[in-house]
């Protein structure tokens, strides 16, 4: 058995295989090449770091798009 | 000529519309063309992990390369959501400052919370975004946040999605003749004469959404208000008549009448 990484995304606990950055989370949701940006722990992953970024157990994602509003 | 100018950029179009409650991005996108905006509201929200993430987006309908996109705050009703859904929106739009901050206070009214919306908006100005600013038609809290920084004032005309018009037209004149950036009524517009009283008391321009997605043919609509813009905007420039009370006066001449 891999190591599990235990995430909370968009308030959801997910597990995924370890090691993991958020580029290859972002890959594995299918929102690589998507304009999406990503909040961790209360700070933003700016695109040009989501391949550098490592994620640990116990990380907070927020990962949003553009919708209809007013 | 006469433009509108926000941040240092020029709008040839005085009409600045949200993205919300559309049918779907064809429509969005038609009415949008058809309003001849410019400036368009985006909300921010959380991807549906696990749904099919292949779908179309709204930005593919309304592209940045074409429209200034403004993310709003909608839904937030403290200045640290407000703060942090917009430093995601800056990340999301590749660096771009404009933003629309809404800080609400009640969910029934969605009237500002206006001490959280101060707090945000200095926030915001001290760490680099253009803040445009939904708030309430306080002319003094207004001034506070010109003052602040914010880059355009956006009190509502009256309740967000009422249609209830411009219920209080004294108010946003003392805003309006206080004001050194430019405001912009936001909320409240239902049909296109709304928009006219909006721009002949000398607003610099209409925020709207709701009037044109939920008119029975939203693209109509959507031309309708670009020309009560544009009336009202020409009509606050031409300057009207002074207004007499209890006396006619006569377009016709009073001598050379036959007969006399």
């Amino acid at each position: 058995m891999p190591a599990m990484l235990e995430l909370k995304i968009n308030g959801e606990n997910r597990q995924f295989p370890d090691p993991l950055t958020v580029a290859g989370l972002i890959e594995q949701l299918g929102y690589a090449g998507k304009r999406i940006a990503v909040e961790r722990n209360g700070e933003i992953v700016p695109k040009s770091q989501h391949a550098a970024t490592p994620l640990v157990s116990g990380d907070q994602l927020e990962i949003v798009v553009a919708v209809g509003g007013g | 000529m006469h433009q509108l100018t926000i941040a240092g950029k020029a709008y040839r179009s005085r009409l600045l519309v949200g993205t919300g409650k559309y049918k779907d991005f064809a429509e969005t996108r038609a009415a949008i063309d058809a309003s001849g905006a410019e400036i368009v509201t985006v909300a921010v929200r959380r991807v549906n992990i696990g749904q099919d993430a292949s779908q179309p987006s709204l930005l593919d309908a309304v592209p940045p390369s074409q429209f200034t996109i403004l993310p709003n705050t909608a839904g937030c009703y403290t200045a640290d959501d407000a703060v942090r859904t917009l430093r995601l929106a800056r990340e999301l739009l590749d660096g771009h400052p404009l933003c629309k901050l809404e800080v609400l206070g009640d969910p029934t009214n969605l009237f500002p919370n206006m001490p959280e919306t101060l707090k945000a908006a200095e926030t915001l100005v001290k760490e680099g975004f253009e803040v445009m600013v939904y708030c309430a038609d306080d002319p003094i809290q207004c001034k506070m946040l010109e003052e602040i920084g914010c880059v355009a004032v956006m009190p509502l005309a009256s309740l967000i999605g009422s249609g209830m018009g411009i219920v209080n037209p004294w108010n946003l004149r003392l805003i309006i003749d206080n004001a050194k950036v430019p405001i912009i009524v936001d909320a409240g517009v239902g049909t296109a004469s709304d928009a006219t009283i909006a721009m002949e008391l000398g607003c610099d321009g209409v925020l709207m959404n709701t009037a044109i997605a939920h008119a029975k043919n939203p693209v109509l609509m959507a031309s309708a208000m670009k020309k009560g813009i544009e009336a009202g905007r020409e009509a606050f420039l031409a300057g009207r008549m002074a207004r007499k009370y209890y006396s006619a006066d006569p377009s016709s001449p009073t001598t050379g009448l036959i007969g006399s």
